[in-house]
C-alpha cells in the first residue's frame, strides 16, 4: 500500500505521511523551522464606481526579509482580486484553488463570476481546516450585483465592509481609513487614501515594507498597478559594484559538458502548451 | 537546534546574461561533526534545469528521487522536457501537499528556457514560490549569503564573471557559517555548455 502511494502521482488533498516523524523530532527537542510569512499590510476600500485593493510587497521569514518585492494581490477572476496575508504558501494555494474552481464554474455557466461565490468557496475551505490553513484575506470585486469588499479570517469567518484592513500592519492602515474615509469618493481620492494606508503600514509596521501595489476594480474594467509607489528605493548601492578578476577564485577541478543542439520541429503544428 | 541546521548547507543561484549559475557547499555534517566533504545538494533534472535542495540530508535525497521520477513520467507522457516554470510549480505542489508534515527542504530551482531565458526560483519548505530576477539563496548560510549577494551581484554578467561573483559570494558566506563549507561546487549553464567547477575553500 505504501509502495503504491509513492508510485502513483497524488490526486490532491494533503498528505500526512511525515507527521509522525516530525512530531518525534519535535518531542526530542528539535525545533521545527519557520514558514515564509507575509507579515503584511493589505487593505481594500469601496469607492463610487468600484473597489480598490492595496498591498505592500515585503515577505519575511522570521526577522529576515526574504522577498523585497513580492506580489500579494492575487488574481481570482477578471473582475475579482484577492489580497493575502499570513503563511505565504497558504494564501497562494488557497487563492489558486478557488481561482481554478471559479474558472471552471464560468465555463459551466457562461456567466461572470460573483464575489460571493469566491467568498463562499474560500470560507468553506478555511473553516474545514479550523484555522490550520492560516490565510487572512481581503477579497474585492465588482459583479452584476455591484461592488463588494469582504475580509476572510483564517478560521473561516467573514466580514462585509466599506473599508477593510488585514495583516500585521492592519492597525496602522485602519487609522488612516478611520480618519479619512468618506462615502462616494472618486477614484483619485480613493487611490490616494489606499496608498496612504499602505504607506502607514510600510513605515509603522516592521513586518510590512517596500512598495505599494494597487488594484482598481470597476464595472467591466480592472487596473492592476504593480509598484504604484516606490517609497523605499535602494540608496546604498556601490556605483561601480565589486569587480573580481577572471581566474581569481581557486579551483580544484573543471568539467565542461557541451549541450546538444535543441531539436526544432520544422514540419507539423506546434503543440499547445 | 533547528532540524534544518542538523546537516548544514549553503545554496545560491544567480542570473547572468543568457545564462545562470547555481552553487552549493559540499559539507554534510551531524551538528558539529563533519561526515562527508563531497555531499551533493545540486541535481540535474535535464540538460538545462537544475535543482538545489538545502536542509535535512535525508529529505534532500528523498525529494530529489521523487522529483526525478515525476519528471521522467512527464517526459514519457509529453515527449519533451519540463519548462523551468512548470517544474517550479511541481516542486511547490509536492511540498504543499505535505503542508502539515513537511519535508525539511528549501529548494532552489534554476533553469534555462527554450528561448535561452534564465529562470531562478526558490520556495520555503511548504512550497511558497518566490521568483527572482537577480539571485536566490537558501540553507543555513542564507543570512550571510543575502548580504554577500546583495553587495556583490551585478546584472547581465558574462558566464566567466558570473562564476567569480557567485564563487566569492558563496565562499565568503560559508566562512561565517560554521556548519557549512568545505569548498563548493558551481554549475554555470549557458545555451552551449555546462561548466562544472569545484572550488577550493577553507577546511575548518
Amino acid at each position: 500500500m505504501a509502495e503504491a502511494a509513492i508510485a502513483l502521482p497524488p490526486k490532491g488533498g494533503f498528505n500526512f505521511d511525515l507527521c509522525k516523524r516530525n512530531a518525534m523530532l519535535e518531542k526530542n527537542g528539535i525545533a521545527l523551522p519557520r514558514f515564509r510569512k507575509t507579515g503584511t499590510t493589505i487593505v481594500g476600500l469601496v469607492f463610487k464606481d468600484g473597489v480598490i485593493l492595496g498591498a505592500d510587497t515585503r515577505a519575511t521569514e522570521g526577522e529576515i526579509v526574504c522577498d523585497k518585492n513580492c506580489e500579494k494581490i492575487h488574481y481570482m477572476a477578471p473582475n475579482i482580486y484577492c489580497c493575502g496575508a499570513g503563511t505565504a504558501a497558504d494564501t497562494e494555494n488557497v487563492t489558486d484553488m478557488v481561482r481554478s474552481q471559479l474558472e471552471l464554474h464560468r465555463y459551466a455557466t457562461n456567466r461572470e463570476s460573483r464575489v460571493v461565490t469566491a467568498l463562499t468557496m474560500l470560507k468553506t475551505h478555511l473553516f474545514g481546516y479550523r484555522g490550520q490553513v492560516s490565510a487572512a484575506l481581503v477579497l474585492g470585486g465588482v459583479d452584476v450585483t455591484g461592488p463588494h469588499l469582504h475580509t476572510v479570517y483564517p478560521h473561516g469567518s467573514t466580514d462585509t465592509l466599506p473599508f477593510a484592513t488585514m495583516g500585521s500592519g492592519s492597525l496602522a492602515a485602519m487609522s488612516v481609513f478611520e480618519s479619512r474615509y468618506k462615502e462616494d469618493m472618486d477614484k483619485e481620492e480613493g487611490m490616494e487614501i489606499v496608498s496612504a494606508a499602505i504607506c502607514a503600514g510600510i513605515f509603522n509596521d516592521l513586518g510590512s515594507g517596500s512598495n505599494v501595489d494597487l488594484c482598481i476594480l470597476t464595472k467591466g474594467k480592472t487596473e492592476y498597478l504593480r509598484n504604484y509607489q516606490k517609497p523605499n528605493p535602494r540608496s546604498y548601492i556601490r556605483s561601480k559594484g565589486y569587480d573580481f578578476a577572471r581566474g581569481h577564485t581557486a579551483i580544484l577541478s573543471t568539467r565542461i559538458t557541451p549541450l546538444k543542439d535543441q531539436v526544432t520541429i520544422i514540419e507539423g503544428d506546434a503543440m499547445e502548451e | 537546534m533547528s532540524i534544518t541546521s542538523y546537516n548544514g548547507s549553503a545554496l545560491v543561484a544567480m542570473i547572468g546574461k543568457n545564462c545562470f549559475a547555481i552553487a552549493s557547499d559540499r559539507r554534510l555534517g551531524v551538528n558539529f561533526q563533519t561526515i562527508a566533504t563531497d555531499y551533493q545538494r545540486i541535481f540535474q533534472i535535464h540538460d538545462r534545469l537544475y535543482i538545489g535542495l538545502s536542509g535535512l540530508g535525508t529529505d534532500v535525497q528523498t525529494l530529489y528521487q521523487r522529483l526525478k521520477f515525476r519528471h521522467k513520467l512527464y517526459q514519457l507522457r509529453e515527449e519533451r522536457n519540463m519548462r523551468p516554470e512548470t517544474f517550479a510549480s511541481l516542486v511547490s505542489a509536492m511540498l504543499y501537499e505535505k503542508r502539515f508534515g513537511p519535508y525539511f527542504c528549501e529548494p532552489i530551482i534554476a533553469g534555462l528556457s527554450e528561448e535561452n531565458v534564465p529562470f531562478i526560483c526558490t520556495t520555503d519548505l511548504i512550497g511558497a514560490k518566490q521568483f527572482s530576477s537577480d539571485f536566490v539563496v537558501s540553507g543555513t548560510a542564507s543570512e550571510s549569503l543575502y548580504g554577500a549577494c546583495e553587495s556583490m551581484y551585478k546584472p547581465d554578467l558574462e558566464p566567466e564573471d558570473l562564476f567569480e561573483v557567485i564563487s566569492q559570494a558563496l565562499l565568503s558566506s560559508v566562512d561565517r557559517d560554521c556548519i557549512s563549507g568545505w569548498g563548493g561546487i558551481v554549475y554555470i549553464v549557458t545555451p552551449e555548455q555546462v561548466i562544472t567547477k569545484t572550488l577550493k575553500g577553507r577546511t575548518d
